[in-house]
């Protein structure tokens, strides 16, 4: 079990979060072509190394944040803010 | 009592003045307290306790630790404390224990299931994937139950566990897994810096009043340890898993040692450990050597026949062959003569061996012979003979074989660090060429290695052997087994290599070496390295499987722990439960809440209940508990925006006090929940969900607020368990309500249809809805949730003189169906938009932006022949369709046949009597009239396309 570090409320065990799948997918405009909306809603990555993905402290403060975690070792090696980089 | 088995001293674990008396397949024994099932057995003479996996070969004790991969029994304290597959070794000793034998019919001594070792030419790996082909129809009616009931372990419990299961968080600054001296040096020396030291080890914890020997010194640590404050000593305790973040789950055994179990204790705890450091000083583990019929009962590793007589008191026979790689098995052959054991004979494989131990053998008059090997075994039940012979200078075996008349044969072929928990931290495993075993390297956690696991052998223990011993040309004269516990050979191995398999892991899956409850602990670097010979690469080349979870068998009882029964889930519960408990109501499970399915009156079955109520409903009137629906407060000053931008509708023209049916679709374009909506505010939104989508809803709502429009000022509430929500539908409903309505006018014109007013309810602040889900002229009472109880008691009085009744989900689902109202999940299923479910109508089309709006444009979701909701009414009024049945357009097609469509909702209606039922259909909105079939279980239903509303299609009841 991962001991996540929330932003706002500091390290805190996996239990008390939910995945919030990979960080850093903006929305687009409802004018953006058909190939930038699928993309939006169905390409991920796959990522061997630090991942960005995104949590939210759902038995906590209920905030979204971003971490930075190695799916190699699990290890995490940043979080920040949504709207943060 | 004392017995030919059992040394004169000496077995610092038994008490040999505490006699205690056991079963084992149903014969009365005796051992000491101290003993384990294991040692007491063997000082019975009693080496045959068990039959193999696939071949039922007898099998017999081969270690005295985890890692024995034969003696798995089946431990019985009554009908319902059945434990099987136990490792004997494991199992202390109590009085009165019950112990069986397992995978033997009718008997241990004689097993017919034996025949599969004659027939094994024709069972070799992957057997089932090469014969009992034909005839193909035989598979699962006949070869594979068969297959399965012939392989096997222990049979599970039949009866509910008894037992309680604690499970526990911990912290700690040290865990330290593994109490022998690596680990109890380590756990002293943090201790002594005042943090925070849990100790655990599988094993009982040694007696305290053992006679000093040279583990005094330690008995000295242990003493210090169980005194400071700041050490937890967990005994009986395995670690099996390690997770990310140094967290080590524990599994603590603590009444499975005593005669009975404890009444406020419970059986086992689960520790979920979170370490700064772990430190693993698991040890290591002896490899036994792969020869012809090394699996005879009495064929043992030396240094289990060391701890047997050490700890136990027990000789392992009175004729001791001995064959080694390793000099530790000196120490074996030294302890065992001077315990009066005669050892007839002392080989090595090694041509040379020139140790401090194998000196100390020379010195005490034992010959060596060294550069020998063994054609194998012979005995039936139990070794008699062990059959040497010299290796010659080229490695080659040629020479005549001294067959050596004996009752034990003692193997050594090295130690191997348990690496298992480091591998499974993820911490990298390198090889070490002058020790030949993998070693801890790169830690992946903050984790270290002390001791034998580290590879930290002692000087004294030089020497091993990997794979397959030398023997003479020829075929073999008898199965050399590399792992016991699945029954796989060297030749097994040497056949998946010849069909064509490389990769280490899939030599392993072929032949499921490594694979059984032991997860390979005293097969896998054999294994490995006769793969790696065969293939002519080096053994670090062809790798190593991975190590996973668990270490050690877990119970499912520790697992599971609490979360059983009752406590399994949580159970949600309405203000109104009680009521409808009194009065008999049947429930049903709705996520988490348990909800009213109907009402039986005395002799009604659950058909005649739900017509009666409906048919009440629409008669006269009914009342039905709605507190499960999910309710979200929307408050702020861009409420309004938000809400245009998550739903489909357009919210900008609902007025204060008025309502609209909301749809919620996914960005793909899918409806993800609906519900009514109620604009009670400007700024502010009272939105209701279907019951079990009321927390993903929220979610998706606060992850689009927080993440794409964070500069939107509007905040989110759950309010589901605020309100308790009373419906009263039916022609009387106003009647029934109006004496109890304070502050709101009830009147058409004041409280239309689609509106919500503020007022009192039995002088109870309340929000009274004008809503319906059933067709009928319809309220929704709302108050605060610790008044619902008396609210609905009061509704319920008002109703008597207007022949109320109350409903339940089954009825309310039946009306709904009338009305061709959908629910989200049921005539939906994640692939249906808002137009398949005949709803476009509640689409915004003007607003620029909503959830799902970009991926309604895609040609897939405008393509015509999609599925879209359809009733269908059978021509047969009495029939009612299976939900689920598919749809075909055309009469008596047999499978495989193309699908059209499928029920997704129907019902008996007893208004209309006749069946109904709701369906998605391709292009299904252009078949009005058609005459479609639905295959079922006796044949097949021709049904009509009709309009999905069956009652009141103009919906003027709605008016009241």
């Amino acid at each position: 079990m991962l001991l996540i570090p929330c932003p706002y409320c500091g390290v805190r065990p996996e239990l008390e979060f939910s995945y919030g799948g990979q960080a850093h997918i903006a929305r687009p405009q409802t004018s953006a072509s058909a190939e930038e909306w699928a993309a939006f809603q169905y390409e991920r990555v796959n990522t061997r190394g630090p991942h960005a993905e995104r949590w939210r402290h759902t038995h906590g403060c209920g905030r979204f944040f971003n971490v930075v975690r190695d799916t190699t070792t699990d290890q995490i090696l940043r979080s920040y803010r949504s709207g943060e980089r | 009592m004392s017995g030919p088995w059992r040394s004169a001293s000496g077995g610092s674990s038994i008490d040999r003045s505490r006699p205690v008396r056991f079963e084992f397949d149903g014969r009365p024994y005796q051992g000491f307290a101290g003993d384990t099932l294991a040692s007491a057995l063997l000082a019975n003479g009693v080496h045959l306790v068990g039959r193999s996996f696939k071949y039922h070969r007898p099998r017999g004790i081969m270690a005295a630790g985890p890692e024995d991969p034969n003696a798995l029994v089946t431990v019985r304290r009554d009908a319902a404390r059945y434990t099987p597959n136990l490792n004997a070794a494991q199992v202390e000793l109590y009085e009165g224990l019950m112990a069986e034998s397992q995978n033997r019919w009718p008997s241990l001594h004689f097993d017919v299931g034996r025949i599969n070792d004659y027939l094994s030419r024709f069972l070799p790996s992957g057997f089932y994937y090469k014969t009992f082909m034909w005839p193909r129809k035989a598979w699962h009616g006949f070869y594979e139950p068969r297959i399965r009931a012939a392989a096997g372990l222990g049979r599970a419990p039949s009866e509910p566990d008894p037992d309680t299961y604690g499970q526990r968080f911990a912290h700690c600054e040290v865990l330290v897994i593994g109490a022998g001296p690596a680990g109890l040096t380590e756990a002293l020396a943090a201790a002594r810096t005042g943090v925070r030291v849990i100790v655990c080890d599988e094993q009982a914890p040694p007696p305290r009043t053992s006679p000093a020997d040279s583990a005094g010194e330690w008995h000295d640590i242990r003493a210090q340890l169980a005194v400071m404050p700041n050490v937890t000593v967990l005994a009986r305790t395995t670690a099996f898993g390690y997770m990310p973040h140094n967290m080590v789950a524990l599994t603590e055994r603590l009444t499975d040692h005593l005669s009975a179990p404890l009444k406020h204790v419970p059986r086992e705890r689960l520790w979920q450990v979170r370490a700064r450091e772990v430190v693993l000083a698991t040890g290591a583990i002896e490899r036994p050597l792969v020869f012809p019929g090394n699996d005879l009962p009495g064929v043992m590793l030396a240094g289990a026949a060391r701890t047997y007589l050490g700890r136990y008191g027990v000789l392992p026979g009175a004729r001791v062959a001995i064959l080694t790689a390793n000099d530790e098995a000196y120490r074996a052959a030294v302890e065992l003569r001077a315990a009066g054991v005669e050892v007839v004979a002392l080989a090595d494989l090694r041509p040379q061996v020139m140790g401090r131990l194998p000196e100390a053998a020379r010195q005490a008059g034992m010959t060596i012979r060294t550069g020998t090997t063994t054609v194998g075994t012979r005995g039936d039940q139990h070794v008699t003979a062990l059959g040497l012979c010299a290796i010659g200078a080229d490695g080659t075996v040629s020479g005549a074989v001294d067959w050596i008349g004996c009752d034990t044969v003692l193997m050594s072929g090295g130690f191997t660090p348990s690496v298992h928990l480091f591998s499974q931290s993820r911490g990298k495993l390198t090889w070490d060429a002058s020790l030949q075993v993998f070693v801890p390297g790169a830690a992946a956690e903050n984790c270290r290695c002390v001791g034998a696991c580290a590879g930290e052998m002692g000087a004294d223990s030089g020497g091993s052997w990997l794979g397959a011993l030398p023997r003479p040309e020829g075929p073999a004269t008898g199965k050399s087994f590399v792992d016991w516990q699945n029954d796989v050979t060297a030749a097994d191995l040497d056949l998946a290599v010849r069909e064509g398999f490389r990769s280490i892991e899939h030599i392993k899956r072929y032949t499921t070496t490594g694979m059984a409850t032991d997860q390979g602990k005293t097969s896998n670097l054999n294994a490995l390295a006769i793969a790696a010979q065969r293939l002519r690469r080096a053994i670090p080349e062809v790798g190593l499987t991975t190590f996973r979870m668990p270490y050690l068998p877990v119970g499912f009882g520790g697992l599971a722990g609490y979360a059983r029964g009752e406590l399994f889930a949580p159970v949600r519960k309405t203000p109104m439960y009680d009521w409808a408990a009194e009065r008999g109501a049947v429930f049903e499970p709705v996520s988490l809440w348990q909800r009213a399915r109907y009402f039986p009156q005395p002799g009604e079955d659950m058909h005649q209940a739900v017509a009666r109520e409906c048919c009440n409903v629409r008669r006269a009137c009914g009342m039905f508990d709605a507190s499960t629906l999910g309710k979200i407060e929307v408050v702020g000053p861009d409420a309004v925006e938000f809400m245009n931008r998550m739903y489909v509708n357009n919210w900008s023209t609902l007025a204060v006090g008025r309502c609209r049916y909301g749809i919620l679709l996914r960005d793909d374009g899918f409806v993800y929940d609906d519900g009514v909506v109620a604009r009670t505010a400007a700024d502010r939104f009272h939105v209701t969900t279907t019951t079990g989508g009321a927390p993903r809803v929220l979610a998706m709502m606060e992850d689009y607020l927080q993440t794409e429009w964070p500069d939107l000022k509007v905040w989110l509430t759950s309010t589901t368990e605020q309100w308790a929500v009373i419906a009263v539908q039916g022609p009387k409903a106003r009647a029934v309500i109006e004496l109890l309505v304070e502050d709101v006018d009830l009147a058409n014109a004041a409280l239309p249809h689609m509106s919500v007013a503020r007022g009192r309810v039995c002088g109870v602040p309340a929000l009274v809805f004008r809503v319906s889900f059933t067709g009928e002229l319809g309220y929704e009472i709302n108050v605060p949730a610790d008044y619902g109880a008396d609210v609905w008691r009061a509704v319920w009085q008002a109703g008597q003189a207007h022949g109320i009744c109350a409903y339940g989900t089954e009825a309310m689902h039946v009306l709904r169906a009338e009305k061709g109202y959908v629910i989200v999940g049921q005539d939906t299923d994640g692939t249906v938009t808002a137009d398949d479910a005949g709803l476009s109508w509640a689409v915004g089309k003007s607003k620029p932006d909503f959830l799902g709006l970009a991926s309604l444009r895609r040609a897939a979701l405008v393509d015509p022949n999609r599925k879209q909701l359809v009733g269908l009414l059978t021509s047969d009024p009495n029939v009612v369709l299976e939900e689920g049945s598919q749809i075909t357009a055309t009469a008596s097609l047999r499978p495989p046949m193309k699908v059209i469509g499928h029920v997704t909702s129907s019902y008996y209606s007893a208004v209309l009597g006749r069946s109904i039922a709701l369906a998605l259909v391709s292009a299904g909105r252009s078949r009005m009239g058609q005459t479609l079939y639905v295959p079922t279980r006796t044949g097949e239903s021709s049904v009509t396309v009709t309009n999905p509303v069956s009652y009141d299609p103009k919906g003027e009841r709605l008016n009241g």
